[in-house]
């Protein structure tokens, strides 16, 4: 089930229990403290924006108590859910490769606040959480992290090819930078169609030196493609730092004549309004950078220990001081939308689902073994057939 | 057998430009006759579905311009002449007719209407975007427009020169091809690449490449190789429609000649196999330019007192088992020409298949003509011997036949 609809449920009872109290500070007006929708909220980024060849969007953004929480709930669940892949992969019911996400989570979730699901996301292999946010469940994750046929991709994906069509979810792809390409499709289909909507290219600061990132962006710009290329810079190319990989770690200048803005991708609130200037700037001038400056507590992967090229001190700095969930909870107690109790019993609730959702999956089955061979092409060689006497003959082979 | 040569020599008119040409124009238009039944019933060893199509079952399709004229045959027809390029932009604009979501990128693809002329005046006639002229970018062009394929698009991919193709090999393999499976079958790819390859008139190493030998492992797409304007035509069109990804190979040296093709208009099955001449000595098998080297051998085994069957095997993914089959259980000899490289190209596989299947008709073991090992040289007499030359076709099944 959707993320929204969960919290829909979950907040309004316990909420309605606390009284309403008046803010006393400067840029936020009256609310009552229930998880309405109607007050809206003027929160300042922690950091500016920088634009290189455009114009910044403004540091104040608003939003209104019921998407704070949504935020909280919905990052909460992310980092359970990646935080349960952990232990999962440790006891080997999640094989091969598994790139977790958490600490990146206010990326996953400023965008989807900022866009519908008419437009499309396509990233690389750390894709579990963008998923959740597009509207995938936590049981078909789990399935597909443990290779079950209720899988999103029916087990034969795995944890880099988690793929939502309906919802505009473009995968989940293994090799570094080749989904930067496919993105620009997605904008060259959707400026052909027509659609008024835009794409959401991610990528990683590792990949930010692949040249068909440079190809892709200058088509895009060429075409003035509605191509959003958003670089998650988590400063780690695998186990090497940025500064060793790149002459110019500065990713949002990196497109020179396509505008770029660098955001603090720890900031959900940032995230949000970066986006949204994004999408409105693609549909008008075409493609744009955008740099969120994250950061990963894990490793590049779950054979990685992360720490063979960073200090522990680093990490849990970074736990202490931008933690985008420890934001968030922040705002919440500050401007008195919530208080300590519930967001704890909102967290239970979420390790609650989580354990749920991996008992279900643990018993689900195996992909059947007649499922190595369907989906290799459409419909088996099914086309039409047609004959010598040149006429246009149907038969259908499998 | 001879009777076929008169029948066919009474019945045809033969515009023809080039000496290999006649001799396919001659074995196309008898193809209407008994062959039709030969390979109208059963099945490919591959699969197991009953395709029953008989000369008499036809199912005709609504598609079909005319629903009628079976029974007459092509050469009566007036038909249209035309060379091969023309044959394959005839069928692309058909296409692009038919279908507004058909789009077309490639380098020069667009104003300047193609390096070999596929796409002329299509750029005209359908706007900028739809024909879309791409930077020198092939990996991210051919990404681009895997990408837009995956949202419900069909673009064709031109690639100049099949050998550029190589710097797409990733997204070609891997989100071309695996993109199906991996997705749990949410997403098709309906993309066709296209483009020349083969050894031309001193091109160059680089600019001479056989690609087909790389891209046959890779699951999920189909490949076929065509040969004259009649089939570029039907398979171009049947490449288009097809919703798996299709690569389709053309060959530098056979874009200018010339055929009559029907007005009429038709799809050519992707999977089948070609039977060019009907024999029953020795099975050939071929595909592209190398047919025609075929039958120009052919002229002088039938001279020598040989029979051969040509098959020109078009499907080099998966291959057409199924014709190739029952030419082996009639002949029980296989020769296979081909322009690919010896090791690890379509011949050895097309070997390895054949000899899984089909051993117990085999009175000989298979032999395989391919392209010598190296790099193709630029002096003239080098790359003759490169590639397989005739005398050595009519050397190879006298040494079969004995």
């Amino acid at each position: 089930m959707a993320l929204s609809t969960s919290l829909r449920s979950n907040l309004i009872k316990p909420l309605t229990a606390l009284t309403a109290l008046s803010s006393t500070h400067r840029l936020r007006s009256p609310f009552s403290s229930s998880a309405d929708d109607a007050t809206v909220l003027t929160i300042e980024t922690s950091v500016p924006f920088i634009g290189h060849n455009c114009e910044p969007p403004s540091r104040n953004v608003e939003t209104t108590p019921k998407e704070l929480l949504g935020f909280f709930h919905d990052m909460a669940l992310m980092r359970r859910m990646e935080i349960a892949s952990d232990s999962l992969y440790k006891s080997k019911l999640i094989r091969g490769f598994c790139h977790l996400y958490d600490g990146q989570e206010a990326v996953a979730v400023g965008m989807e606040a900022a866009i519908t699901r008419r437009d499309c996301i396509i990233t690389a292999y750390r894709d579990h959480c963008i998923y959740l946010g597009r509207g995938g469940t936590l049981f078909e994750c789990f399935s597909e992290l443990m290779g079950r046929q209720s899988g999103c991709s029916k087990g034969k994906g795995g944890s880099m090819h988690f793929y939502k069509k309906e919802n505009g979810f473009y995968g989940g792809h293994g090799i570094v930078g080749a989904q930067i390409p496919l993105g620009c499709g997605l904008a060259f289909a959707q400026k052909y169609s027509k659609d008024e909507t835009v794409t959401f290219a991610m990528y990683g600061d590792g990949a930010a030196n692949q040249g068909q990132l440079f190809e892709a962006l200058n088509m895009a710009a060429l075409w003035d493609l509605p191509a959003i290329l958003v670089c998650e810079n988590n400063h780690y190319g695998m186990g090497t730092a940025e500064w060793r990989a790149a002459k110019s770690p500065a990713y949002y200048k990196r497109g020179d004549y396509v505008p770029g803005l660098k955001v603090d991708g720890m900031d959900v609130l940032a995230v949000k309004q970066a986006c949204r200037f994004a999408k409105e700037h693609a549909l008008k001038n075409g493609p744009i950078i955008l740099e969120m400056d994250t950061y990963r507590y894990h490793g590049h992967s779950m054979s990685d220990p992360g720490s063979t090229y960073r200090t522990r001190d680093e990490i849990s700095g970074v736990r202490q001081e931008r933690d985008p969930i420890e934001r968030v909870r922040k705002l919440i107690l500050s401007h008195e939308l919530s208080n300590e109790a519930e967001l704890k019993s909102i967290e239970k609730e979420i390790r609650g689902q989580v354990d749920d959702a991996i008992a279900q999956a643990k018993e689900s089955p195996m992909p059947d073994p007649s499922e190595l061979f369907t989906n290799v092409y459409v419909k088996g060689f099914g086309i039409e057939v047609a004959g010598a006497d040149r006429k246009e003959v149907r038969g259908v082979l499998p | 057998m001879a009777a076929i040569f008169q029948g066919i020599g009474a019945a045809a008119a033969l515009p023809s430009t080039e000496k290999f040409h006649s001799q396919s124009r001659r074995f196309v238009s008898a193809r209407k006759g008994s062959l039709f039944v030969v390979r109208s019933d059963g099945r490919p060893s591959l699969g197991s579905s009953p395709r029953s199509r008989g000369a008499q079952h036809l199912i005709t399709n609504a598609v079909a311009a005319k629903a009628d004229a079976s029974a007459t045959s092509t050469a009566s027809k007036p038909g249209h002449e035309l060379l091969l390029f023309e044959a394959l932009r005839e069928g692309l604009e058909e296409e692009m007719d038919r279908d507004p979501r058909v789009c077309v990128m490639g380098e020069d693809v667009g104003h300047y209407g193609g390096s070999y002329k596929v796409t002329k005046g299509l750029a005209t006639k359908y706007g900028d975007l739809r024909v879309l002229d791409t930077p020198i970018a092939e990996n991210s062009f051919t990404g681009m427009g895997i990408g837009a394929a995956m949202t419900g698009l069909r673009p064709i991919i031109e690639g100049m020169n099949m050998g550029f193709l190589l710097l797409a090999f990733n997204q070609i393999s891997n989100n071309c091809g695996m993109l199906h499976y991996t997705s749990g079958g949410q997403f098709k790819i309906p993309v066709v690449i296209r483009g020349p390859g083969g050894v031309g008139r001193q091109l160059g190493a680089e600019h001479s490449q056989r690609l087909e030998s790389y891209f046959q492992s890779i699951p999920g797409i189909q490949m076929v190789a065509c040969s004259t304007p009649y089939n570029a035509k039907g398979l171009m069109k049947a490449a288009i429609r097809s919703e798996n990804p299709v690569i389709l190979f053309e060959h530098v040296l056979l874009y200018n000649l010339k055929e009559r093709i029907p007005d009429e208009e038709y799809v050519l099955s992707l999977e089948e196999a070609e039977m060019v001449r009907p024999g029953e000595h020795v099975t050939i098998l071929t595909y592209s330019r190398m047919r025609y080297h075929v039958m120009q051998a052919a002229k002088t085994l039938v001279n020598k007192g040989y029979d051969p069957e040509v098959i020109d095997i078009r499907s080099l993914k998966p291959f057409d088992l199924y014709t190739i089959g029952n030419s082996v259980k009639k002949t029980h000899r296989v020769l296979i020409v081909e322009e690919c490289m010896r090791t690890g190209g379509i011949g050895a596989s097309l070997t390895a298949a054949i000899t899984e299947n089909f051993i117990d008709y085999l009175d000989a073991p298979i032999v395989c003509l391919s392209s010598q090992d190296v790099p193709t040289p630029y002096a003239g007499t080098l790359e003759e011997w490169t590639v397989v030359q005739p005398a050595q076709i009519v050397t190879a099944v006298e040494q079969l036949c004995q």
